[in-house]
């Protein structure tokens, strides 16, 4: 049985995974939604009929090949602290970390799928893959789908097509979505815009904190919003087409910063970049913006490439969970933000002070290895 | 400025766009740890976002079958979900309650989803009555059309296709 501390000590492939190409766009992730058929689902389940349905989902899941060996746990056998490193890796939600007995998740080695058993639907399977990768975290999940599909019954009608707990996931069960890191886009005042265009063609956007169309870390999600009356394949196609395009618009935002105004882009970088050195004491809010210039810094070539994924990991490891984790024991306010900044410094330790004047004076080489937007 | 949940002052501000428009909505510290906006997660807070703000705030189904009085409300013969339930959570309890309850579903789907009937991947086993299925609804709105312009011979043709996928599906 792989135990949680092996899961966690090594970093998902998604986070080490990140492409030159695809700066902007740091994850993509596919979730479907399935049921069994004559049972009820979990939320409206007795505790006795949710039990029964985890014997029957549990084996089903660990006996997929891609599950050999993996991680699966009925959640009354893990602390709350372990269900919330799970939340913060993106492994499971966070209302399913709610849960205890009679649900539980089963955790692929790599962290590339997860299926939560007993969530508000009885499956929620779902695969990660680094940069814009939609149709192969697609194509690897139905497989997986498919394959169970020849052991579990699900609840499907011919019209409505596979039936879930809440209506809008009706049809295909399909939730497709990509994490995109737009800071040039908001330095340069078309976030809103752009968003705005994107939830115009029916697709869903979210900043993740803080007013207006500004959000903590400059993350953002777009995914579909309509499960029924297309396919996956159209699904797919479209948001992929979308990301693609505010990628694409989001590194033109980024040369015209460096074209127009290199002072500004050289400063907030530098300044994330002392900050985030020299810091005793850091929040988790001011930690992710500097963390997202760092990024920044990584992309436009003012750091070594790696420092993109470098900083991926850090904004798992600098989260709450995380860090209880880390330390052992129940943590105050005072004392995460001291343990986070002692993370961040220790891993920044290495790390070079931006290669700024190059940047700036260098025209011919502004974007060594990275960036070409017409990969996207 | 005020929690939209409660009125003790809000302290964070998450923003999202819904039907084309930035909706804010403004937590106090105590409704923010509740709904588990705590940290700022890339996946799980925006999954979050999407099942607690996209509907008013509603009681999870938590299980808890409550003693229902027998007569008059619709109720799911097979999971004892009643209309009054969907009502409030906007969730069912077990597939066949989407027969039950088709009614009251589909003026919810309209504004949901691009469309009414499902497109897309279809269980192995259930494939070939899958597509029976569609072939008859095809089939009975031809059938509708034929008699309408009052082409009785097509609607016998029809009417015979019909009954062998009738027969073949038994
Ligand atoms: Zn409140
Ligand atoms: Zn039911």
């Amino acid at each position: 049985m792989m135990r949680f501390s092996t899961l966690i000590r090594h970093p998902a492939d998604w986070m080490t995974g990140a492409q030159a190409d695809q700066c902007a766009v740091v994850t993509s992730r596919i979730r479907l939604a399935r049921n069994l058929r004559g049972h009820s689902f979990p939320g409206w389940a007795k505790k006795s009929e949710r039990a029964e349905t985890l014997e029957i989902l549990r084996p089903a899941v660990e006996g997929l090949p891609p599950m050999k060996d993996a991680f699966s746990r009925e959640f009354g056998d893990l602390s709350s602290v372990q269900k919330q490193v799970l939340v913060e890796r993106h492994l499971i939600s966070r209302e399913h970390a709610a849960r205890s007995e009679g649900s539980g998740a089963v955790i692929e080695r790599r962290q590339s799928f997860s299926i939560m058993l007993n969530e508000e639907d009885h499956l929620r399977m779902q695969s990660i893959r680094p940069g814009l990768r939609l149709k192969e975290a697609y194509q690897a999940l139905n497989a997986l789908d498919s394959e169970l599909e020849q052991k579990l019954e699900y609840a499907f009608d011919p019209t409505l097509g596979y039936l879930t707990t809440c209506p809008t996931n009706l049809g295909t069960g399909l939730r497709a979505s990509s994490m995109l890191h737009l800071p040039g886009l908001v330095l340069s005042d078309q976030i809103g815009p752009v968003l705005q265009a994107v939830n115009k063609i029916g697709l869903a956007v979210r900043g993740l904190y803080g007013e207006g169309t500004e959000s903590l870390g400059n993350l953002y999600q777009i995914s579909n919003q309509s499960t029924l009356g297309e396919s996956e394949e159209t699904i797919i196609n479209r948001l992929d087409r979308v990301i693609a395009q505010v990628a694409s618009h989001e590194q033109n935002a980024r040369e015209k910063l460096m074209e127009d105004d290199p002072s500004m882009v050289a400063d907030k970088i530098g300044r994330a970049y002392g900050v985030l050195r020299n810091a005793h004491l850091i929040d988790s809010k001011e930690a992710l913006n500097h963390l997202s210039l760092l990024r920044l810094g990584g992309n436009l070539g003012f750091f070594p490439a790696a420092t993109v994924n470098l900083c991926d990991t850090l904004l798992m490891d600098i989260q709450q969970a995380h860090l209880q984790l880390h330390a052992g024991t129940k943590l105050s306010p005072e004392s995460r933000d001291s343990i986070r900044a002692e993370i961040v410094r220790s891993r920044l330790q290495s790390l070079d002070s931006p290669d700024i004047d190059t940047k700036k004076n260098n025209q011919t080489d502004r974007f060594p290895e990275d960036g070409n937007p017409e990969d996207a | 400025m005020k929690c939209d949940y409660c009125d003790s002052k809000a302290t964070v501000f998450l923003t999202q766009l819904a039907e084309g428009q930035m909706k804010k909505v403004c937590l106090c510290d105590s409704c923010a740890k509740e709904r588990g906006v705590t940290d700022p997660t890339g996946f799980s807070l925006a999954d979050m976002l999407v099942s607690n703000f996209q509907d008013p705030p509603s009681p999870v189904v938590s299980g808890k079958r409550r003693e229902r009085s027998a007569g008059g409300a619709k109720v799911c013969p097979e999971c004892g979900f009643t209309v009054e339930d969907f009502q409030k959570v906007r969730r069912f309890g077990c597939g066949k309650c989407y027969q039950v309850f088709n009614e009251e579903l589909a003026p919810m789907l309209r504004g949901m989803h691009k469309g009414l009937s499902h497109i897309g991947k279809v269980p192995e086993g259930l494939m070939e009555s899958h597509f029976r299925h569609k072939r008859l609804e095809e089939l009975h709105a031809k059938l509708e059309q034929a008699i309408a312009s009052e082409s009785y011979e097509d609607a016998a043709d029809i009417r015979d296709e019909i009954q062998t996928l009738d027969e073949v599906g038994k």
